[in-house]
């Protein structure tokens, strides 16, 4: 059930520019054991101005399932207009935490398939959980803008075999994810997917192309977190059972939505 | 012996050591066991915070606004954070009101809280009919008629800028009304006592106040508005000394009781608003900031009785002129 807690901060480190990878001990039993991959906490800030908390996705869980690992961009654009750093580097003491959010991606059903796990950018951290679980023939495709941003890229190493794509061609395939797809003529039974926008629509594209199932993760600025103020919603194919218009809520209904069952 | 069970009944609270303190309020005759509800719009049907709060603790649940057919709302970005607070531009998005009757309504009385239902509409005739639906349904305790939400271009905030209108619509809505009318007002207006006057003179049995305060946000970086509205409403602690200054000048203007809201964080704040003249308060968007606001401030609101030795609630009410 859904909680605000508090957390103990085991470790807070810059991976890269701008990156933060932060480990959290939740201090509420079962509360990181219930997590599934693609559900998200939000997370309160220190400053008093900034009230709402943000919205971030969870990376992995410790392997004693007591634990949560974030990794966030400070000051991203996505996250909000959230534009003050998380936790000022913080490296210890508590924060508090609300979660575990919204519904994760279905990993039961990419078991024993062949799978193709895409992520851009900063939506890539939901991936690790997501590629540990499913037990599947992962073939695990992210880009980033350079190299000098490739976070993550060990992590996901370990779950599925990796395909890369920079923008500027300086790691792996010269392009985007669908880009890398194609030029390493990728085929699966499922996608799961997270990352901007426009990746998301090329990745909806593409699944359709394939005629096989895709599962994407979508962002948007949140207030409440827990279904109630209707601020983060998409266009849906069909009126939604909850809100009985073309409408789904990001925070409740998804993060994680069938890709032709969303307008986006 | 006796068993301390710690529990509040009927608005006899025993939170301190052996003292009897009453905060149970009537508005429009109607009995709420203490002065905290929910601002429409921050609590949904209350189905959301149910896993948060217990439901059956607050003096009323005030519903997100219903309309006569399903509305889709506004195009995202529909939020955005600001200092001290957030705005919005949802847009009246709803269900509609046969979904809230079969669903929403069955839902919210399996608690023993009251249940107000807020109203919006794009004509007079579409107030009408929600609110004549909503006469069939003994559960609904009051209406609030929202004629202040500033994110849709049609009804609402066009009905609660100017007095004639707002006039007319509360005198057609008391018209067809079955139970006590609640006009929500807004404080994007010149005059707040003579919009209050023009709601008591048509017949209103209570106001709400204050809607949000019309905003806007531009992202720098994008040069952009930060939401696709253009403007939305500012809510949160921002706004709370607006809230109380209109709160003040508007229960100055009118005998009818009227329903607190803006900002209020914790008991400290409710008591601000009791204080300047509300008869009860509305926890709004700090639902989203923390969704356990509702219970905390009801136990502010016992502890600052506690702690002056006031043993009803309602003496605070409008107690500082």
């Amino acid at each position: 059930m859904k909680k605000r807690v508090s957390a103990r901060i085991l470790s807070q480190r810059e991976m890269e520019n701008g990156i933060f990878d932060l480990w959290l001990n939740p201090m509420e039993p079962g509360f990181a054991e219930a997590v599934s991959p693609g559900q998200f906490v939000g997370v309160y800030t220190k400053d008093r101005s900034k009230l709402l908390p943000r919205p971030i996705s969870i990376c992995e869980v410790s392997g004693d399932r007591s634990s949560l690992r974030l990794v966030y961009r400070r000051g991203g654009t996505n996250t909000g207009t959230y534009s003050l750093s998380l936790l000022d580097g913080q490296t210890c003491g508590t924060v508090d935490i609300l979660g575990p959010l919204g519904n994760g991606f279905p990993v039961e059903k990419g078991k024993g398939k062949k799978t193709l796990i895409i992520g851009g950018g900063i939506g890539i951290p939901p991936l690790v959980e997501l590629s540990k679980r499913l037990e599947a023939r992962n073939q695990i495709v992210i880009g980033y803008r350079d190299r000098t941003q490739t976070f993550l890229a060990r992590d996901l190493e370990d779950h599925g075999k990796l395909f890369l794509a920079t923008e500027d061609g300086s790691r792996g395939t010269k392009g985007n994810v669908v880009d890398a797809v194609r030029e390493n003529q990728l085929g699966a039974d499922i996608i799961y997917a997270c990352g901007p926008m426009p990746m998301l629509r090329a990745v909806k594209a593409l699944a359709a192309e394939l005629k096989i199932p895709a599962y994407i993760s979508l962002e948007e600025h949140m207030a409440c977190g827990v279904g109630a103020c209707l601020g983060c919603v998409v266009k849906t194919k069909e009126v939604h059972p909850h809100t009985n218009v073309n409408n789904a809520r990001i925070c409740t209904d998804g993060p994680v939505f069938e890709a032709d069952q969303v307008e986006i | 012996m006796q068993i301390f069970l710690g529990e509040s009944i009927a608005g006899q609270s025993a939170i301190g050591r052996g003292m009897d303190m009453n905060t149970q309020i009537t508005i429009a005759g109607v009995d709420f066991k203490n002065p905290v509800m929910t601002a429409s719009g921050t609590f949904g049907s209350g189905m959301e915070y149910a896993d948060f709060v217990d439901l059956n603790k607050l003096g009323a649940v005030v519903t997100k606004g219903v309309a006569s057919v399903p509305w889709p709302g506004n195009p995202v970005p529909r939020v955005a954070e600001v200092y001290g607070g957030m705005l919005n531009a949802i847009g009246l998005q709803n269900p509609g009101i046969d979904v809230f009757l079969q669903r929403d309504i069955p839902f919210l009385k399996q608690f023993d809280t009251k249940i107000i239902v807020n109203v919006c509409g794009k004509t007079v005739e579409d107030y009408v009919e929600v609110v004549e639906r909503l006469g069939e349904e003994p559960a609904v305790s009051m209406l609030e008629i929202n004629v202040s939400c500033p994110n849709v271009k049609e009804g609402a905030i066009a009905f609660g800028q100017k007095t004639e209108a707002l006039y007319g619509i509360t005198r057609e809505v008391k018209r067809h009304a079955k139970q006590p009318v609640i006009m929500k007002l807004s404080p994007n207006v010149a005059d707040i006592g003579e919009m209050a006057r023009a709601a008591e003179a048509a017949g209103a049995d209570a106001l709400s106040m204050i809607n949000t305060i019309t905003g806007m946000k531009i992202d720098i970086h994008r040069r952009k508005f930060a939401l696709a509205n253009k403007t939305g409403g500012l809510s949160g602690p921002a706004i709370k000394p607006v809230a109380v200054r209109m709160i003040y000048q508007a229960a100055q203007a009118v005998k009818i009781p009227i329903i607190g809201m803006g900002g209020i964080a914790d008991g400290e704040d409710a008591v601000e608003f009791l204080l300047a003249g509300a008869s009860a308060v509305s926890v709004g968007a700090m639902n989203f900031v923390d969704p356990y606001t509702t219970e905390k401030v009801i136990r502010g609101i016992e502890e600052y009785l506690e702690t002056y030795h006031i043993e009803d609630v309602r003496e605070l009410i409008g107690a500082v002129r």
